[in-house]
């Protein structure tokens, strides 16, 4: 057997298999189309397979591996590199996906070092070249350089930036493969008692990654009281609240409300900065933005570049201003 | 307790040169660091050996003049640092990077916990930790934000795992990868300035430097630097070019302006 198509890994705890998931499906198949092969989902589960591999098949895959576990909602890191390693040693495929989600982030080099293999982490993009290879393009150096990849061993593994590619439409006429595997406890040894789940100990309180338009604060922001005035201004254009990273620091925000490096990479449609002066690494989490308005009163911030509407100007006026007239002309169109 | 902590020298990225046109990174610009993350990590084995006792020894694959960084960890409160510094060592990616480390982390031999930072801000991969606890078959965890056990033989940690945080138990000997803001047995973690006099101590202190043939013993020398690395830079360029040209508006005009754009894009 020789190393051909594409496996992809489902990501697949708490609500189910993951949007990230079926945006790599969608890639996966436009790959393989390319480099020969099967897609082939690999997921695991505790009921329901036939459903969940419908699913999968509709969205790309010709072949779906499931692993069967009673811990579908609380995973096991080790179990599931477990079945990722035995996947990838019987499917052989040329190019393996993960999402690189913090928990894609976290299972794949695990799997990459078990089986020797090169991992390239967070990736914009994966193509072929004209010679037939794949190239994964990622960001590095926070951001700053963007680097294209090349794995010159089998498997090429690659985390994949969610959001970065469309969900493909599911043609539920598709028709493919269900593989059921058994994990026993002697690929595994030692997996439950090393890694144990307790539970769910946080829920997100919002996922600013998924928002069309944002409103970000910055240290402009004078004290915690004022949060009020932009949350009020974010409410008012239908918008999420977010924030750099010294109002984190301050206690003032919570973490998933954090752009940039070390928090959220966002790509909305509109991404408003009020009071944030571009530093590289909040740079890096909010440049891919279609659209970008800063307000600062600095006209020579750095995130001026990154504008397509730099306002000088202090960002309290600006807010109670713009405030002041999306309510006026909303309250023209009652 | 036999602590490790991972620490990576990296360049200062807010003063880095790059260059624009080849897309690379002008290492001579600036002085090496320790990487922010990994800070957290010195931060976290001071509280679990004030608990428990024992040495924390760092370890840090990089470059001879890394050592500035060495010694300011060794002013932050580390026992002792081991720079792995060799020509063939060099080209290494996260594969090669995390088999050299858990080869010196073997050379070491025991240890009850490996703590490193969640990435680093050049390589940016947060590979690094989940490899060298493959290679060393012990749990780990990525993306810590809160230890909230230690005992002797287990510990229980919070970590992020994108959906939400869940709480875990990791056996010991095992590897956490910490993020930031981070807690410690319910306190705010916060790398501390370290003391002048620790820093005059450190700047006398040893720092060991091992080669690769100091790690004949417990490793496959083809596995080091380039020679095992399977990952490849074919281009790169600078990316922080955004083409943008932004029209700057003043006070008052700069609401019509932004009203008229937010219309257009269809927020309101
Ligand atoms: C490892 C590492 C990771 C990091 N990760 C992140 C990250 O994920 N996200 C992040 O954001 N940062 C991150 N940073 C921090 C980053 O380097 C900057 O310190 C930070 O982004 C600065 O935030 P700021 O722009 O809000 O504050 P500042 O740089 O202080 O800028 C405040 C701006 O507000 C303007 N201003 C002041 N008052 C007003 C007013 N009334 N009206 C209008 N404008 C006003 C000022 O002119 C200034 O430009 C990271 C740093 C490190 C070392
Ligand atoms: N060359 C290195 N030497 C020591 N520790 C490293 C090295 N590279 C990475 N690490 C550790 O691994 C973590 C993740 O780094 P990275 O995988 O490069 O994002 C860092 O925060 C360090 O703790």
């Amino acid at each position: 057997m020789s190393w051909s198509g594409v496996a992809v890994y489902v990501e697949n705890y708490g609500r189910g298999p993951s949007k990230a998931s079926f945006e790599l499906l969608g890639k996966a198949r436009e790959i393989a189309a390319k480099i020969g092969g099967f897609v082939h989902a690999i997921v695991l589960l505790d009921k329901e397979v036939e459903k969940c591999a419908d699913v999968l098949v509709a969205y790309g895959a010709d072949e779906v591996i499931v692993y069967r576990v009673e811990d579908r909602e609380l995973p096991n890191l080790l179990i599931h590199k477990c079945s990722l390693v035995d996947a990838i040693k019987q499917l052989m495929p040329k190019l393996v996906l993960f999402p690189a989600t913090p928990w894609g982030r976290s299972l794949a080099p695990r799997v990459a070092a078990s089986i020797g293999a090169g991992l390239t982490a967070d990736c914009l993009d994966v193509y072929v070249d004209d010679s037939g290879d794949i190239v994964q393009v990622r960001p590095a150096f926070t951001g700053n350089i963007i680097a294209h990849i090349k794995t010159i061993t089998h498997p090429v593994m690659t985390t994949v930036r969610p959001g970065v590619f469309p969900v493909p439409k599911p043609d539920f006429s598709r028709k493919g493969r269900v593989i059921e595997k058994v994990l026993n406890s002697n690929m595994c040894p030692s997996a439950k008692e090393g890694y144990r789940v307790l539970g769910l100990s946080r829920e997100k309180k919002v996922r600013i990654q998924e928002a069309r338009v944002i409103v970000s604060i910055g240290r402009g922001v004078k004290s915690r009281e004022d949060i009020k005035l932009f949350e009020e201004l974010a409410k008012e254009l239908g918008a999420q609240l977010a924030c750099s990273k010294p109002l984190v620091d301050a206690g003032w925000m919570e973490k998933d409300f954090q752009v940039g490096f070390s928090g959220n990479i966002v790509k909305p449609k509109v991404y408003i900065a009020l009071g944030i002066s571009g530093a590289p690494q909040h740079i890096a989490g909010m440049k891919d933005s279609d659209f970008v308005i800063s307000v600062n009163t600095d006209p020579s911030a750095p995130i001026a570049r990154y504008s397509n509407i730099f306002v000088v100007g202090d960002m309290y006026e600006f807010a109670k201003k713009l405030l002041d007239a999306v309510r006026t002309l909303k309250g023209v169109g009652n | 307790m036999n602590i490790v902590v991972l620490i990576k020298p990296t360049p200062d990225i807010t003063k880095v040169k790059f260059d624009i046109e080849k897309g690379t990174v002008n290492r001579a610009s600036t002085n090496l660091e320790i990487n922010p993350f990994d800070l957290y990590a010195i931060e976290v084995a001071k509280r679990i050996k004030k608990l428990f006792g024992g040495t924390i020894v760092s370890i840090s694959m990089a470059p001879p003049q890394a050592e500035v960084a060495l010694r300011d960890a060794l002013a932050r409160g580390v026992d002792r640092a081991i720079l792995l510094s060799d020509r063939r060592f060099a080209g290494a990616d996260t594969l090669a990077t995390s088999y050299t480390l858990a080869s010196a982390i073997r050379k070491l031999g025991s240890f009850d916990i490996i703590l490193c930072g969640e990435k680093s801000v050049d390589g940016d991969t947060a590979h690094v930790g989940p490899e060298v606890a493959e290679l060393l078959r012990v749990p780990h965890a990525s993306f810590v934000t809160q230890v909230s056990r230690f005992d002797k033989d287990r510990i229980v940690v919070e970590s992020d795992y994108g959906d939400a945080y869940y709480e875990i138990e990791l056996r010991l000997p095992a590897l956490v990868a910490l993020s930031r803001p981070l807690m410690f047995l319910g306190e705010t973690v916060e790398p501390s300035i370290p003391k002048v006099g620790d820093v005059l101590r450190a700047r006398r202190a040893k720092i060991e430097v091992w080669s690769a043939d100091d790690l004949k013993d417990v490793a496959d020398l083809n596995r080091l630097g380039i020679l095992g690395s399977p990952t490849r830079v074919v281009k790169s360029y600078y990316a922080l070019e955004s083409g943008r040209e932004a029209k700057v508006v003043r006070g008052i005009e700069g609401v019509s302006t932004v009203l008229q754009a937010l219309k257009e894009l269809g927020v309101l």
